[in-house]
């Protein structure tokens, strides 16, 4: 299977990525990783005139902390660099556990964590971590940088919120308010699947009282779905378990799916609670102790 | 350094010269862009080791290494290799050395039709490259891109195992 037609151009810098755009508008398409996009352009679901291949850009494949536990991940930092990460565990626990989960491990020495974000699959699993941490993309275009929070860049099924000549530069993920715990679990059929259901959860807390919450659903609605109603029953609570039953039936509430090959509706939502339960049941338990 | 002419069909868009170094061997070959890494390679260069199974990215029968990375050359665009190297399964050891990886695979009984094989073995050459030691766990989760119809995966298991070893300890069978 072949791509129809395109120009190629693989620009050395950013400003010669953004002049691309800026000549050939709505006819390029920005190629990352391109585990995505290939696949859509041999089905022909995609077929840009003018691919513009950031690939060759220095600079880009960055993942750092920045102060208080925020982080910053450029357009190119892989899958398999967060897999691999030495910055993840500990300080960013929801996408320590992600980052093994994303596709299979060939696809992940390519893929990108803000490729994904912008392919806006609700399948994605980056896009519901990021939705949980309240992280955001750093857009660049000739008329400046704008920071887009994660859940007013996914706006549709493959949609985001890019204009034609805007590039993603970075994702970014805030400090956190205290101490940062929380997972990401993800039913799948087989090791490199998409998600039948996920949920990534991301807990701020001192103390012992949560301050901020965030629980955000893959695969289980038309886009990316920000569980807000259930995050912030956990806000000012302790995980008792009450509070626990209480954030799963609003989670799998707040959850939109539907029937397919991958399962009913009835049991995805099923899998959304059982799955807040089980990360919040492990965050209750002290270290060590049997949940 | 050899050089290879891809036919294109008649286009406005204009083909474009890479040069890609494939197994230690630099080569230049006129590609169209939409010409697939696993074609250029297939096609172009004739090394047929490198296999196209399901051309949607999912069974890494055309798993190579792109500078030491294992990558599933049917989503890779030939341009994408100018200025890059790439291993293919011709490249992994020679007749009278062969890889360890290879090595296994013999010893191992790891393939039945073969289909899957070279890419298999170059998504174990990789896995060993960043995890000289690895258990049955860590061969099963790194290979969890590749797929096999026939095998049922439990002698290439053991394959990678024996190439571990034999690396590490020059005794596969201690
Ligand atoms: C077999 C298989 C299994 C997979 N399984 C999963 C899975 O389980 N979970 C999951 O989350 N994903 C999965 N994926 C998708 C994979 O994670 C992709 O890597 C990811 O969706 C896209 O990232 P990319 O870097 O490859 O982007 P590309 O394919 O290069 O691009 C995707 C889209 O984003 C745009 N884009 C990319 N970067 C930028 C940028 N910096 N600025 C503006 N626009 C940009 C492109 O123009 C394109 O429209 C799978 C893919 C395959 C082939
Ligand atoms: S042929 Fe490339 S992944 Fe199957
Ligand atoms: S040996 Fe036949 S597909 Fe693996």
């Amino acid at each position: 299977m072949y791509p129809s037609r395109f120009r190629y151009e693989a620009p050395r810098s950013l400003d010669e990525a953004l002049a691309l755009l800026a000549e050939h508008g709505d006819e390029a398409k920005i190629l990352a990783g391109g585990q995505s996009l290939v696949p859509m352009m041999k089905l022909r679901f995609a077929a840009p005139g003018v691919l513009v291949d950031i690939n060759g850009i220095a600079g880009l494949g960055f993942h750092e902390e920045t102060a208080g536990g925020g982080l910053r991940v450029g357009a190119l930092c892989r899958h398999v660099d967060l897999e691999h990460s030495t910055v993840l565990p500990g300080a960013q626990p929801t996408m320590a556990a992600a980052a093994p989960l994303v596709a299979d491990p060939i696809v992940r020495t390519r893929g990108t964590l803000v490729g994904s974000l912008c392919h806006a699959d609700p399948q994605g699993d980056w896009a519901s971590v990021m939705l949980a941490l309240g992280g955001s993309v750093v857009a660049v275009s000739p008329r400046g940088r704008r920071t887009i929070p994660v859940g007013e860049f996914v706006v549709g099924t493959f949609q985001n919120a890019l204009e034609h000549d805007e590039i993603v530069v970075e994702a970014v993920v805030p400090a956190a308010q205290g101490a940062r715990a929380g997972s990401y679990l993800k039913l799948e059929r087989r090791v490199g699947d998409f998600a039948t259901a996920g949920v990534a959860m991301a807990l701020e807390s001192v103390g012992g009282q949560i301050l901020r919450a965030g629980i955000a659903l893959t695969g289980v609605g038309p886009a990316t779905i920000a569980a807000t109603e259930a995050a912030e029953a956990l806000v000012g609570a302790s995980l008792d378990p009450d509070v626990i039953d209480r954030a799963a039936e609003l989670a799998a509430a707040a959850a939109r799916p539907r029937t397919d090959h991958r399962g009913s509706a009835d049991y995805k939502r099923h899998v959304v609670a059982t799955f807040v339960r089980r990360m919040l049941t492990a965050e209750r338990a002290p270290a060590g102790a049997a949940a | 350094m050899t050089s290879t002419e891809i036919e294109t069909k008649d286009t406005a868009i204009p083909t474009r010269r890479v040069t890609v170094t494939v197994n230690g061997e630099k080569r230049a070959a006129d590609v169209e862009p939409r010409l697939l890494l696993a074609h250029l390679l297939r096609q172009g260069l004739g090394l047929t080791g490198t296999h196209v199974g399901c051309d949607t990215t999912n069974c890494g029968a055309c798993t190579v290494l792109y500078d030491g990375a294992p990558v599933k050359s049917c989503t890779m665009l030939a341009v994408q290799a100018d200025g890059h190297e790439v291993t293919t399964v011709e490249g992994l050891g020679t007749p009278s050395e062969l890889d360890p990886v290879q090595e296994g695979f013999v010893a191992e009984h790891g393939l039945q039709c073969g289909f899957c094989t070279p890419g298999m073995m170059l998504a174990a050459r990789a896995l060993l490259d960043r995890n000289p030691d690895p258990t049955e766990d860590d061969i099963r989760w790194g290979l969890s891109g590749n797929l096999c119809r026939c095998t049922g995966y439990q002698n290439i298991v053991k394959a990678v195992l024996w190439a571990a070893d034999k690396e590490r300890t020059g005794d596969p069978d201690s």
